[in-house]
């Protein structure tokens, strides 16, 4: 069987269909970075091991570089450069500029577009490692800091600003939070009980 | 990284009819391993059959109480449901102690199965390594091996596996799914994997040409109450020195069903039966729990540097019996 | 506005929190990094590292690989243009890593042996994979440790200071420590990798950069290239972290020669992998300190032999002995950094070189210095406060050490701690408390600047500044504005381009103040023009400084800032896992220009810290001579997970002889973090942990020696089943730790 090794594919990126001919190894950070000039999406390692590339797949956090291109075809991609409103900025970034949750920048576009997502997920009820009782019958933890360090640990930031990313992103689920009926699970941004 | 071929395919016959078209094919699931393994040289497909949109995206109840996994059912997705962290909350815990957020939307139930290990000699290509290069030698044995394997290794090989869910699957008995050419097969997973010897090459009994299907739990009721402990040299985002998947049913001070499985202490999720067996019908005590341990622990065999998982399993498996043993008294 | 500014006061800029003036950039993606900027006709270039240790390169099969589909050129040792090495730059002469592919010898793995240019990374990384090199192998050493008979002093007076008779005041001492702490290789690991793309244009060589000095950076590559510095143009507009890692390495040489030779746009970029043997990285070390001290606590002995490492064809020395030159004082003092030569890349500046592993050493053991003698750890420190430099007899610019211990004892709540350790229990974790000292010098180097008051109303500042994350830009951004005296939104900062002329780079925590020193002179001088009253032209009014003769006026005195380190651990003595939960560090460091910046960038520091403490460590595998997991699963950074809420603070501490009071902050927040850590878990277990990392292995096979009841049965030491009778097993090196004094 001859096999094509390329492809001509439509991406759907922050709502324009975007169509290129790919190399089958094109991953989908090479194709927005090298192909689309979608470059706030960044490449940290190449191999899934510190989130730099992390995008929006389908509403989904995911890391670009362990993503063919090819494959991703059909899904809809949101990057950093999609998640503002216009010139509105989205709560997540304008907490992130406002607590300085970053310093170098440049795992900044994975981190915002991750926390999105763990407000997202938190939201829909999602437990996560650091969520003592995982049964349904529990409920849904509140976003503590304790909760935001685990599910914010699969973006490395070498810069070390961890700290005011959680509180930026504590900040941002309280913002976004506010609108919606219900309880609103209070944020203490100051909870240091790690470990015990 | 080689040119490749890519076909998505959307029916299990139709992916499984392409694979045995083409000899160096390769099911692409979440890609999570794969894809990293083709940059690092260490897998080189000439054609990935991308499996993830075959219908093979649910979590069923079965009619005996247990529960049906499919394969492209992705590790955020199992972690997530209710079924599962009501009937399995060891299994839910497990899943998401493995990975990141990011890594776990990614990544699918067959492909968790069918990852390789993390050993840093397998995946530098400028380094000997008999799982990749049959007869080239376990540089690992006398280098750096501290998160090897005690348990079921030999000397051609002391990798761990690295899956974070396949402990807890092993614990709670858990049966994999697959289809070939010539129809269905299942596989327990505790017979999934083949022993090392010397083929660490040769990973999973799954025959040729198979595609994993589904994973199928049956009903525990033991499982209700479990607990997955994970340890590892950073507090999240790493792979496991030690983890226990364990699971207890115990009423006044009696253990009447135990599962424990420990997960990087060996090639494969690693069953603790004869653990299990000094435990079941004794006492919930400390001292029992330790005398198991030690029992389980009596085939390892340590190199120079990973000695102390002897030490780390003991302790899992007495602290987490112990703490599930006070949760089963409240 | 076309006039002058007027007489109004100043601003108030530098004090106050300012977010970072390209952080809109930053967080909706708009920023463009070094490889983020798309030229036309851009070519990809690949490095193919040595995959031996030693020997040389006997072929490079490059004829198949030029067959692939687009690949465009194999650079080697047996066709690469000529680079010229013979130079000696402001840091010294070059490390020969960047006289790339000048001849056939591999001084260890991970060497460059060969660059694939291609039309797409793809193309170019498939060759790159495929080429075949054949070697002729010679035998290599990688061991690292302590009393390596190849170990010398390396020349210099800095290597080694001597003052008093050791012999005779340890021996006269009432109490006295001897201990052997190790550090291991450690790995920068700035989140974005190396990246360079090299274009000529218009008889310019034109370099986009990711570095922390694109003046020495381009004046390095006009050396080796042979080329009239004035054509040589480098630009770093945005740097993904640095950390030391970001000079002059082999990736920018290599674009500029495949550019070169290709007569088209090169880009090069490394992959994490590559990093690890081509960035520099911070060596091991390997080090001895002996205390004698009085029953009360007054030291009368310090001794410090720093052992590290470095390659076979350069020597770069981890000066960890350098720590206590200016801390503490005792009658006798001695200090020496030793290093041996093996085959091994060669190591370079990493965050607090020398300060960062000198001073978990030495602060280890003062606290086992405290224990000993039954004081208080701070107590300890104050009691052997020196009036003037300890080996250097100069007086102090400014020292207020026992203020940073004050604040930081007082917020930490350190007067409530019950000093013995192994106490503290909850469920299966020991908890406890540690504190360390910090220091790091203030420095200061030569800069130029040019400030322009534009006929709109504006001020364009330029500077070959370099912004790695610190927050430089704003930080000169505010500098500036009060120095005209003007708000600091009629500021247009401009920094990272050669052109801009000669500046410190962002190391040795001397950017920002080498820098605002710059600033501040031209835009005073500027201001004091406009004040005179005029109209502007349409040019703009353009005033240019230079410091290097201001800075020639400062008197020798012993400059440095402090700080004060404290952590609370708890460690799980079932796993051996170790949980920092809380940090406070309280710095005097000079005056704070942003305090929201400076924040960042102290509690960053304090995070390497801790991530030193518990995780960071590349395994070098001896056989190969390469390192084991040289990824970042591999090689450990502090997660989300691991980091607590950490705080940091400042106490008044402006520089009298600077004109904005800066000292520098870019460092001191490591110093001492790891030290404060140890000793933290010193205090929940009763265990002195020597060697870097605390692993969960070592602490497992440690023990403690807690007075409490073990959780569940027995708390397990080396020993039982398999774990026992492991001779010389590297897991019990962390029990063992060299305590000479036992």
């Amino acid at each position: 069987m001859a096999l094509s090794t390329s492809s001509a594919i439509t991406l759907n990126v922050n709502g324009e269909k975007r169509t290129l001919p790919v190399d089958h190894r094109t991953t989908l950070l090479d194709a927005l970075r090298e192909h689309l000039d979608l470059t706030g999406t960044k490449k940290g390692c190449d191999q899934g091991q510190c989130g730099a590339c992390t995008v929006l797949l389908d509403g989904r956090r995911a890391v670009a570089c362990l993503q063919l291109a090819v494959a991703a075809e059909g899904r809809a991609i949101t990057t950093i450069e999609g998640v503002a409103d216009g010139e509105r900025l989205h709560p997540v970034q304008q907490a992130f500029l406002d607590l300085d949750g970053y310093q170098c920048g440049y795992c900044t576009p994975g981190q915002i577009c991750s926390a999105i997502a763990v407000i997202e997920e938190h939201a829909a009820g999602w437990p996560s490692a650091a969520t003592t009782d995982v049964r349904p019958e529990a409920g849904v933890p509140p976003l503590t800091a304790d909760e935001i360090r685990e599910r914010m640990s699969g973006n490395l930031c070498r810069c070390g600003a961890y700290v005011s990313i959680v509180q930026a992103v504590a900040q941002a689920a309280e913002a976004e939070q506010a609108p919606f009926s219900g309880p609103v699970d209070r944020v203490d941004t100051a909870n240091t009980e790690v470990g015990a | 990284m080689k040119e490749f071929g890519y076909r998505r395919v959307s029916d299990v016959s139709g992916a499984v009819a392409l694979l045995g078209a083409e000899p160096d094919a390769r099911f692409l699931g979440g890609g999570t391993n794969l894809v990293d393994l083709m940059k690092a040289g260490v897998e080189r497909p000439g054609l990935l059959i991308d499996v993830r949109e075959l219908p093979l995206d649910r979590i069923e109840a079965t009619d005996d109480g247990g529960l049906r996994i499919g394969a492209t059912v992705t590790n955020s997705d199992l972690a997530a449901d209710p079924e599962v962290r009501r009937r399995y909350p060891a299994l839910a815990q497990a899943v998401l102690a493995g990975a990141s957020g990011q890594l776990r939307n990614m990544a699918t139930v067959g492909g968790n199965l069918l990852q390789r290990t993390r050993c840093g000699y397998f995946t530098d290509l400028t380094k000997p390594c008999n799982k990749r290069v049959p007869g080239s030698g376990c540089p690992a044995i006398k280098g750096e091996h501290r998160n090897h394997a005690i348990l079921g290794a030999s000397e051609h090989c002391a990798a761990v596996h690295p899956s974070d869910m396949g402990v807890a699957l092993a614990a709670f008995d858990a049966v994999v799914s697959y289809e070939t050419a010539h129809g269905p097969g299942e596989l327990p997973l505790t017979e999934f994997y083949l022993p090392v010897g010397d083929t660490p090459h040769l990973e999973t009994a799954l025959p040729p040409g198979a595609l994993i299907t589904g994973i199928t739990l049956p009903p525990a009721p033991v499982a209700a109450l479990s607990r997955y402990r994970k340890v590892r040299e950073r507090a999240s985002y790493a792979f496991a020195i030690g983890s226990l998947a364990a699971a207890l049913d115990v009423q006044d001070g009696v253990i009447r069903e135990v599962r424990l499985a420990f997960g990087a202490v060996a090639s494969r999720p690693w069953r603790a039966r004869e653990a299990e067996r000094v435990l079941a019908g004794g006492p919930a005590s400390a001292e029992a729990f330790a005398a198991a341990a030690d029992a389980e622990l009596a085939a390892a065999r340590v190199l120079p540097h990973n000695g102390f998982k002897v030490t780390l399993m003991r302790n899992l498996v007495v602290a987490t019996l112990t703490e599930l043993t006070e949760e089963a008294a409240r | 506005m076309t006039t002058a500014t007027g007489t109004t006061a100043p601003t108030g800029a530098v004090g106050a929190a300012h977010t970072r003036v390209e952080g809109l950039a930053k967080v909706t993606g708009a920023a463009r990094y070094a490889g983020d900027i798309p030229y036309t006709e851009l070519a990809h270039g690949w490095l193919v590292l040595s995959t031996i240790a030693r020997g040389r390169i006997g072929s490079v099969e490059s004829a198949p690989v030029l067959a692939m589909p687009g690949v465009l050129a194999v650079l080697h040792h047996g066709n690469a243009p000529r680079v010229d090495g013979d130079y000696t730059g402001p840091l010294g002469p070059p490390d020969p890593i960047l006289q790339v592919f000048q001849h056939d010898r591999v001084p260890f793995a991970g060497w460059p042996v060969a660059l694939v240019v291609a039309e797409t990374p793809e193309q170019a990384r498939e060759a790159a994979e495929a080429l075949v090199v054949h070697y002729d192998e010679e035998p290599h050493d990688v061991a690292f440790h302590a009393g390596n008979p190849r170990s010398y002093t390396p020349e210099g007076p800095q290597a080694e200071t001597s003052k008093g008779d050791l012999d005779a005041e340890l021996a006269a001492s009432a109490v006295a420590v001897d201990a052997e702490y190790t550090t291991p290789e450690e790995h920068h690991n700035p989140m974005e990798p190396h990246a360079a793309m090299a274009r000529w244009d218009s008889g310019r060589l034109e370099v986009v950069d990711t570095n922390q000095g694109s003046k020495f950076v381009a004046d390095e590559l006009a050396k080796l290239f042979s080329l009239d510095p004035a054509s040589v143009r480098v630009r770093s507009e945005h740097v993904g972290g640095a950390f030391g890692a970001k000079g002059t390495r082999p990736h920018q040489v290599l674009a500029v020669m495949a550019a070169t030779a290709l007569h088209r746009p090169v880009r090069v970029v490394m992959t994490r992998r590559q990093m690890f043997s081509l960035i520099g990285y911070r060596s091991p070390t390997a080090q001895r300190v002996r205390l004698g001290a009085d029953a009360d606590g007054r030291l009368r002995a310090l001794d410090h032999a720093a052992d590290c490492r470095t390659s076979t064809v350069y020597e770069f020395i981890e000066r960890s002995a350098d720590y206590g030159r200016s801390m503490y004082d005792a009658d006798a003092h001695h200090t020496v950094n030793r290093v041996v030569p093996l085959d091994v890349p060669t190591p370079t500046w990493m965050r607090a070189p020398g300060e960062a592993p000198g001073s978990f050493a030495l602060e280890s053991a003062l606290d086992e210095l405290a224990e000993k003698c039954g004081i208080d750890p701070i107590a300890l420190r104050a009691r052997n406060e020196p009036d003037a430099g300890p080996v250097s007899g100069l007086p102090f610019s400014s020292r207020n050490l026992l203020a940073c211990f004050e604040e930081g004892a007082r917020r930490f709540g350190w007067a409530d701690r019950d000093p013995r350790p192994g106490l503290r229990r909850e469920g299966r974790w020991l908890v406890g408390t540690g504190t360390a000292s910090a220091t790091f010098p203030v420095l200061v180097a030569p800069s130029t600047a040019a400030v322009t008051a534009e006929a709109d109303g504006t001020f364009t500042v330029r500077i070959t500044a370099a912004d790695v994350g610190t927050g430089a830009r704003t930080a000169l951004t505010q500098i500036a504005a009060d120095a005209l005296e003007v708000a600091p939104e009629r500021i247009r900062m401009k920094i990272a381009d050669s052109d801009f002329g000669p500046a410190m780079i962002a190391g040795g925590s001397m950017g920002t103040r080498s820098w605002g020193w710059a600033v501040t002179a031209a835009a005073c001088e500027l201001r004091e023009q406009l004040a005179l009253g005029g109209a502007i032209p349409p040019q703009g009014i353009t005033v240019r400084s230079d410091t290097t003769k201001d800075l020639a006026t400062l008197t020798a005195k012993e400059r440095y800032s402090f700080g004060a380190q404290f952590a609370e651990v708890a460690v799980d003595v079932t796993s051996g896992e170790v949980r920092v939960r809380r940090m406070l560090g309280v710095f005097a460091a000079g005056r704070i220009i942003n305090p929201l910046t400076a924040r960042s960038q102290l509690i960053g520091g304090m995070i390497w810290g801790l991530s030193m403490a518990l995780h960071e460590e590349a395994v070098r595998d001896e056989a190969s001579g390469g390192l084991v997991g040289a990824d970042l699963a591999g090689y450990h950074i502090a997660a989300n997970a691991d980091v607590p809420l950490i705080e940091a603070d400042w106490v008044d501490d402006p520089d009298a002889d600077d004109p904005v009071g800066i000292k520098g902050i870019g460092e001191i927040g490591i110093v001492g973090a790891a030290a404060a850590i140890a000793n933290a878990v010193w205090h929940a277990t009763g265990v002195r942990h020597r060697d870097l990392p605390i692993r969960p292995d070592r602490v497992l096979l440690a023990g403690t020696t807690a007075g409490a009841e073990p959780a569940y049965g027995e708390v397990e030491t080396p020993g039982v089943e398999g774990a026992s009778g492991v001779e010389g097993a590297p897991g019990a090196e962390g029990a063992s730790g060299g305590d000479r004094d036992a």
